[in-house]
């Protein structure tokens, strides 16, 4: 299971990272972007126009599909349940729902090791327990190089709860997530 | 819980579910787990026991952290108007038929705090409908009923709910409807003339009226699969052929057995009328 998090200005990253994944790429991904609450979903088909793995805002228990692009609805948390997602309208998290906290705390919780949590760029220091709490679970953490970021607060932040992280530039995040779905057999 | 093999809190989730089912027959063991495991968490800071084995110890000795546990579990957050775009659909779908009945029943199911039950008074008042209709408005947890019931809402929430209020389509000025205090706003009695304000627990209570339409809207994506499907067959029992159903934005029915009986009245607003 890969998650992902970052601001709306994390677009660019969002598609460097996804669009060279083949449309049999064997996990699912879910992707919690902060949003205007009222935004419609224009997002959603932005994405799909550039991207050749299929496109979805998430509707409540909807099934986790391989080679899929989960995106949470605004103004709902999205969370991960072993077959399905779950949503819900508790509070927003550090201002933000969907929180990416919650996002990848559940993943973490539901995937163990299993779960891998990409960072993006990003304003704000949401996703940084969340990438801790996949760490400790024996997940693994990706964060876009604070470099290359459009803002550098979100992946700094990871980078400081979860030291070893892997600090990739977004084109190289796609590889990245291609070897870790695939693994040699050694 | 063997469905969960990566996570080992999993025993003490399902342990501290049962015990609460035990002690206060309060039923949350087929609630969705990821959330409901959440909201134990931010209990868990909350009564500082550091684990969830350590808030099971707690809530078995001591009835008042159960009951704040409890309704940590059932309350669910919303605004007044949330999705005011849905509001306006029902101006435009809902309205007409209700026109021509003499009576209206509607149940806001999993009511909470009341905003949407408030939200609906109000569109049927300036639609002139309001006196002839009667709104159920019910939830599981008797001090989450009590507090819809007195239809005090925090001043500092106003500006938004004014805002939805004016995007679903509101007529008059939106302070009309309220008294302000220096913190509170305090929304007028006569939106709960014809409110009945009652305790009902969707997992487990039967039907209890037949209803022109039903409004449960995010209640139940705090559940899981098996007990939306049998949620759903109580709305379904509970609503007259040709009533409406709405749910929230990202609510779905197509995984419900009832799916077919419904048509929909509006994709995007997930508003929905009842067939056979």
């Amino acid at each position: 299971m890969i998650v992902m998090g970052g601001s709306l200005g994390s677009m660019a990253a969002l598609r460097l990272c996804v669009q060279d994944l083949p449309t049999s790429f064997s996990l699912p991904i879910a992707v919690a972007l902060h949003r205007h609450r009222e935004s419609d979903d224009a997002l959603v088909s932005l994405l799909q126009r550039e991207l050749a793995l299929a496109v979805r805002e998430v509707l409540d228990k909807d099934p986790l599909l391989a080679g899929h692009v989960h995106v949470a609805p605004c103004d709902y948390h999205l969370l991960v349940e072993p077959m399905y997602f779950s949503l819900s309208t508790d509070d927003p998290v550090q201002f933000a729902r969907p929180s990416i906290d919650v996002l990848f705390e559940s993943a973490a919780s539901t995937f163990g090791p299993r779960a891998i949590g990409v960072i993006l760029t990003g304003a704000n220091r949401d996703g940084a327990h969340g990438a801790r709490e996949i760490r400790r679970r024996g997940g693994t953490v990706i964060v876009q190089d604070p470099t290359t970021a459009e803002c550098d607060v979100m992946p700094l932040a990871a980078i400081e709860a979860v030291p070893d992280a892997l600090v990739r530039p977004p084109q190289e995040i796609g590889r990245l997530l291609c070897a870790l779905a695939n693994p040699t057999p050694s | 819980m063997r469905e969960y093999p990566d996570d080992p809190e999993a025993a003490d989730v399902r342990s501290l579910l049962e015990t609460l089912y035990e002690l206060a027959g309060a039923d949350f063991r087929a609630y969705a787990y990821s959330s409901v495991k959440r909201r134990m968490l931010v209990q868990v800071g909350r009564e500082n026991t550091g684990t969830i084995a350590g808030l099971e110890k707690l809530v078995r000795h001591d009835p008042a952290t159960r009951d704040r546990l409890i309704t940590t579990l059932t309350i669910h957050v919303t605004a007044m108007f949330r999705d005011p775009a849905f509001y306006r659909a029902l101006r435009e779908e809902l309205v007409p038929m209700a026109r021509t009945y003499p009576f209206i029943r509607l149940w806001v199911a999993g009511c909470s705090t009341g905003e949407e039950v408030y939200s609906l008074a109000i569109l049927l008042q300036e639609e002139g409908l309001y006196s002839r209709c009667r709104i159920y408005a019910t939830d599981l947890n008797e001090r989450v009923v009590q507090k819809a019931r007195h239809g005090i809402f925090p001043l500092s929430a106003m500006q938004e709910y004014t805002r939805n209020y004016q995007r679903a389509g509101g007529t008059r000025s939106f302070a009309e409807y309220y008294t302000a205090d220096s913190e509170f706003a305090i929304l007028r009695p006569a939106l709960r003339e014809n409110v009945v304000f009652a305790v009902h627990n969707l997992v487990g209570d039967a039907s209890f009226n037949e209803f022109h339409a039903i409004f449960c809207r995010n209640v139940m994506i705090y559940f899981n699969r098996s007990l939306q499907d049998r949620v759903h067959g109580l709305l379904y029992d509970s609503l007259m052929t040709y009533g409406y159903l709405g749910l929230g934005r990202s609510e779905t029915i197509r995984f419900t057995p009832h799916a077919a009986d419904y048509e929909e009245v509006s994709a995007r607003e997930k508003l929905f009328r009842k067939i056979r």
